[in-house]
């Protein structure tokens, strides 16, 4: 009778074990076959790609000679980052990439953020009304093609375009800038209003710093490059006030009954309680601007002109230009270089904002 | 409550601090209308002058009310001869101006290198496809990444964590060089493969997962149900709201997409779609077609426009739910 029993129980067991076992492996193979489709394709089309580049940014290959064809290309280990960073036919036109481009992050980024969250907190007063309204006006633009919003840039900047004529009508003796063909450093032409320029400043100005004038650093964003700069703003914000939205949303309201109660002002409230309590989402916004605004392209590619070539030039822009833009002179190993180089700069400056926008206690 | 308030001890700067709130609020309100119309007036004026006629959209961009005659012509055509232009003073009178819809004409006339239903159907085509696909694969990684076991899975996560850091212009090139040789340039199933599936959506479909209880799929399979039957029947219609902000982000983000499509489709008119379509409206240089430019832009935008407004509450939603959880 016990032995029986005994029997039966450790049949049970082994039966359970050899189930559970059984189970354990087909989960395994269902958990492969369910992540494989879409993990392949992020491999084929996101990190094959990557290594690829990186493999080419080695070579000399122009892009034109067929592969298949023998010494289509040698290779040349860091050469071509060599010319692009420290000496050769490219450094120039790296480092004035890289200068527009910085000028573009550190323009927009900071700004966008700013007016977001002043927008948001607005936004979010109970007293508001029409609160839909708003919301929608500033979201608009965030569902439109960025090749539409340049479009109607190139007509709102235009020489005789609503903003110059808008300008004349509310500012008397304004003179009709020619935004979108105008090399000219805003900063320089501010400067210039106290008569302050590169002859008067004296010679430290025509010092180089990556082989630009210091002057050229000073004289900040052309003037081409910052309505490149107010369209991204324009762009964004709505994107960035939803998501602060939402956000200020999750903070009880006893939070701010309490800071009442003790006499908070208005001002004290949105330093030391909204501001602090949105740090997450300060980062993550702040996350966003810098990966979308490092990689500059498509209002580039419409707002651009051969006059403003130069000033206008972003760092992802000269990639597409070393690739595609001269069809007789394509250079490819160039055009991979300077992309790894890209990537390089967003993985840092991602790794310091972290740091400095208190991220990695953000818990994202 | 009135008497209440007056019975506490007063704070000296109250009543000050009262009066600094209300100016703020007007301050704030101020600044809330004048953004709106910062963001608003450039639709306005797009919309507006898309209507005119080239040498009216830039001279005299502010005449926004359209008033009778409607369809005027912009040139006057005698024996196949044009003989006069229609002025932009004579067109636009103050703020109100006569419409044209010879912009529209223009751009809605098919040529081998300019065909705009064309491209309208090639959006679809890529939008349509592609959010499918990320549905569908995105979906079933999320879940496999939340629910279930396997070896590897914490290798596998942290490499689709890792895509999500590589900036899409590094890999322009690269792909522009595979598909080239894979003979996908200039294809909608090119366009698909590339695209079909992304890191976001999959880390968006997970965090879903990990955050409703998985009861409901533990009995099904105590009842014998297999693992995909459970996926498609009991798993998937818990996800809509995660499956609906996906929708969203990919039909957008693929209606809008112009880099991937001037790499993968970039080539051949008959392939593009509509941004990558647009740019080619342009005209050149100096010569800028400004009509030409705005009746595009107008036509590129309605369909996203319809799909805001109509479901404009899940496109507010789908940005905050992905915002807060980062």
């Amino acid at each position: 009778m016990a032995e029986t029993a005994s029997t039966a129980i450790s049949a049970g067991a082994q039966k359970t074990i050899t189930t559970q076992a059984t189970a354990r492996r087909q989960e395994a193979l269902s958990g492969l076959a369910f992540v494989a489709p879409a993990f392949l394709i992020l491999l084929t089309f996101m990190i094959l790609p990557l290594l690829v580049a990186f493999y080419f940014s080695l070579t000399d290959w122009n892009g034109r000679t067929p592969l298949t064809q023998e010494g289509a290309y040698d290779f040349v280990g860091a050469e071509n980052y060599r010319e692009l960073l420290i000496e050769g036919r490219r450094v120039d036109d790296f480092y004035n990439a890289l200068k527009n481009t910085i000028y573009y992050v550190f323009g927009v980024v900071p700004t966008q953020t700013a007016i977001a969250l002043v927008l948001a907190v607005i936004v979010n007063q109970r007293w508001l009304r029409f609160r839909g309204f708003f919301r929608t006006a500033y979201y608009f633009p965030s569902i439109t093609s960025s090749i539409v919003v340049s479009m109607i840039f190139l007509f709102l900047f235009a020489q005789t375009g609503p903003v110059n004529s808008l300008l004349n009508a509310i500012l008397p003796g304004y003179d009709s800038v020619n935004w979108l063909a105008n090399n000219d450093g805003v900063i320089h032409n501010f400067l210039g209003l106290f008569g302050i320029n590169d002859d008067t400043v004296g010679a430290w100005a025509e010092t180089e710093i990556f082989r630009i004038e210091l002057w050229d650093w000073i004289s900040g964003p052309s003037v081409s490059m910052l309505a490149i700069m107010i369209l991204a703003i324009w762009t964004t914000i709505g994107t960035m006030m939803v998501v602060y939205l939402a956000a200020l949303q999750n903070i009880p309201g006893s939070v701010y009954e309490a800071s009442s109660i003790d006499g908070a002002t208005a001002w004290q409230t949105f330093r030391f309680i909204t501001v602090p309590l949105l740090r997450p989402t300060t980062f993550f916004v702040v996350t966003l601007g810098l990966i979308g605004t490092f990689q500059v392209f498509d209002q580039i590619y419409v707002l651009r002109n051969d006059t403003t070539r130069e000033t206008t030039m972003s760092v992802a822009y000269l990639v597409y230009d070393f690739a595609f833009g001269s069809l007789s002179e394509p250079r490819m190993d160039r055009a991979t270089a300077t992309a790894i180089t890209l990537f390089v700069i967003i993985f840092f400056a991602t790794l310091i904002q972290r740091r400095v926008t208190g991220g990695d206690r953000a818990n994202i | 409550m009135a008497a209440t308030t007056v019975d506490l001890p007063v704070n000296p700067r109250r009543g000050r601090g009262w009066d600094a709130r209300r100016v703020l609020s007007a301050f704030g309100v101020g600044l809330l209308i004048l953004v709106a119309f910062l963001e608003i007036t450039p639709f306005v004026l797009t919309v507006a002058n898309s209507f005119k006629c080239d040498p009216a959209v830039v001279s005299r961009p502010w005449g926004f009310i359209p008033v009778p005659p409607f369809g005027v012509d912009c040139e006057t055509v005698e024996d196949g001869e044009i003989v006069s232009r229609l002025t932009a003073d004579e067109q636009v009178s103050g703020l109100t101006f006569n419409p044209t819809f010879r912009g529209y004409d223009e751009v809605l006339t098919r040529t081998p290198t300019q065909d705009l239903p064309r491209w309208t159907l090639n959006s679809v085509i890529y939008s349509v496809t592609v959010t499918l696909g990320r549905l569908l694969f995105d979906s079933l990684a999320g879940y496999s990444l939340a629910r279930l076991k396997f070896p590897g899975q914490r290798v596998v996560f942290f490499i689709i964590l890792g895509v999500l850091m590589i900036p899409g212009v590094v890999l322009l090139i690269p792909r522009f060089l595979m598909l080239d040789q894979l003979n996908l340039l200039n294809s909608y199933f090119g366009y698909f493969a590339v695209l079909s599936a992304d890191a976001f959506g999959i880390l968006l479909m997970k965090q879903f997962f990990e955050s409703i209880p998985g009861e409901i799929e533990e009995a099904a399979q105590v009842d014998g149900a297999s693992r995909v039957v459970t996926f498609f029947r009991i798993v998937l219609p818990m996800a809509t709201p995660a499956l609906v902000a996906l929708t969203i982000f990919s039909f957008q983000g693929q209606w809008n997409n112009f880099m991937d499509a001037l790499i993968i489709v970039g080539t051949d008119p008959t392939m593009f779609n509509l941004p990558m379509g647009l740019t080619t409206l342009v005209g050149s240089g100096q010569d800028i077609q400004y009509d030409r430019v705005l009746a595009g832009s107008v036509v590129t935008t309605i369909p996203m426009a319809i799909l805001f407004f109509a479901f404009q509450r899940y496109f507010v939603e789908g940005v905050s739910y992905s915002g807060l959880k980062g």
